[in-house]
This record gives C-alpha cells, sequence and structure tokens, in this order.
C-alpha cells in the first residue's frame, strides 16, 4: 500500500489562524460632521463591538478629513477609518447591521486578507519597502 | 531577378526593436495589490479614470483582474473618481 504523504507546505495556512478566525479590514468613512471626540467614541463603538464578539485588532489607522472623489450624500469631505482585525467569521454580519443604523456612517466596506495583503500590511507598517515604489508609469 | 542584396526600398525600414512588455507585477513579485494606495492604481487609468487595457499596459491577466478589483473598491469608497475629464 501507498502511503499518502501530505506535504506541510500546502497544509500551512490551516494553522495560521484560530478555527473559523479571518483577517479582515474594515474601511469606513464617517461624516465630516463629526466633532473630534465623536470620532473618537465612534471608533470606539466599533472595536468593542469586535472584542465583544471574540474578535481581535490588528491595527487602527485613523486617516482623518480628506477630500472625497465625488460627493457622497452632498458631502464632499469624509473622515476616514481603516481597522485590520481578526475575527470569527458570522461577526461581519452582526457588523453590518450596526454599520447600516449608523447614520454617521457615509459609506463603508469590509475586505477579506489573503496572506500577501497581511504580509502586505505589516511592511507598509513597519516602513519596509513593499515592492511597489519600483513601479514606474 | 533582383538580387536580395540589391533591393532597395523607398522608404527605411525599422530595424530598432521594440522592448517587450512585461508585468510589473511578476518582475517585481507584488502578490497583493492595494485598493487603499489611490496614487499607485492611477498608473492603470487613463485620463479619464478609465481602466486601461492589458494590451497597453502588459500586465498578465491574473494581476489585470487584481488590479481592477482594487480600482472598482477605491472607487467605491470615492478614493478614485468613477468618470472624470483630466484626472492626470
Amino acid at each position: 500500500m501507498p502511503v499518502l504523504v501530505f506535504p506541510l507546505t500546502f497544509a500551512t495556512h490551516l494553522f495560521k489562524t484560530k478555527q473559523g478566525m479571518n483577517n479582515y479590514e474594515l474601511m469606513v468613512i464617517f461624516t465630516p460632521v463629526l466633532s473630534e471626540d465623536d470620532f473618537k467614541a465612534a471608533q470606539k463603538k466599533y472595536t468593542s463591538l469586535l472584542k465583544e464578539n471574540g474578535g481581535k485588532v490588528v491595527h487602527e489607522n485613523p486617516w482623518g478629513l480628506r477630500s472625497l472623489a465625488y460627493p457622497i450624500k452632498k458631502k464632499t469631505t469624509g473622515l476616514y477609518w481603516v481597522l485590520e482585525y481578526d475575527a470569527p467569521s458570522d461577526f461581519n454580519e452582526k457588523l453590518k447591521i450596526q454599520l447600516l443604523r449608523d447614520e454617521n456612517i457615509l459609506r463603508y466596506i469590509s475586505t477579506r486578507l489573503d496572506k500577501y495583503a497581511v504580509e502586505y500590511n505589516q511592511k507598509k507598517r513597519s516602513g519596509v519597502p513593499t515592492g511597489t515604489e519600483k513601479v514606474e508609469a | 531577378m533582383a538580387k536580395v542584396n540589391e533591393i532597395k526600398y523607398l522608404t527605411a525600414i525599422k530595424t530598432e526593436k521594440r522592448q517587450k512588455k512585461y508585468c510589473r507585477f511578476k518582475k517585481f513579485r507584488i502578490r497583493y495589490i492595494d485598493y487603499k494606495d489611490a496614487e499607485f492604481l492611477k498608473k492603470f487609468l487613463n485620463e479619464q479614470g478609465r481602466l486601461l487595457p492589458r494590451r497597453i499596459t502588459g500586465n498578465s491577466l491574473k494581476y489585470q483582474r487584481k488590479v481592477a478589483q482594487a480600482v472598482k473598491k477605491a472607487r467605491q469608497m470615492a478614493l478614485l473618481p468613477t468618470i472624470i475629464d483630466l484626472l492626470k
């Protein structure tokens, strides 16, 4: 009988995160009318929601006020906030309900990150060149 | 009958060879295309903010798809304009 040897290199992604946990990234645009404190409170609301549901914050990055490329809900600027997190796969549904209910939010997007994306984000945070600088127009 | 070395052309034939296009992502080993990096994505757009075809950028199909996804996400989050005159 031939013995099937399953190469470990193919299965490493299974051990990387806990069962059912995935890497995600959330980007939210809040209305520019929020004050500094309101903006922070809104961020905290979602990070605490994440922690309640067994998630973990990897990195938070409030970009702050930026002009939008086109108006959304008659606003030309928005407060951007980027959150990287690990969460169980059912968390995003719960988060979606909260985000849609929130009137301070113009728009949001949540993306699942693959291993290359996680690596890229880590590099970008620590200031290591990510390789995109070399690409000329 | 004219011999091969006697043939003369009215217009000079092109001798310089055009450099072959390559996929930047394969060459520089870029595995992930970030939708948050709008400046980077602008390299793959024309002046109206529309996506350039593969025959011009030289991207491989795999990465052209990823660029397209990233551009669409960036547009959704108002990092890139949907359509505009003179983006650059």
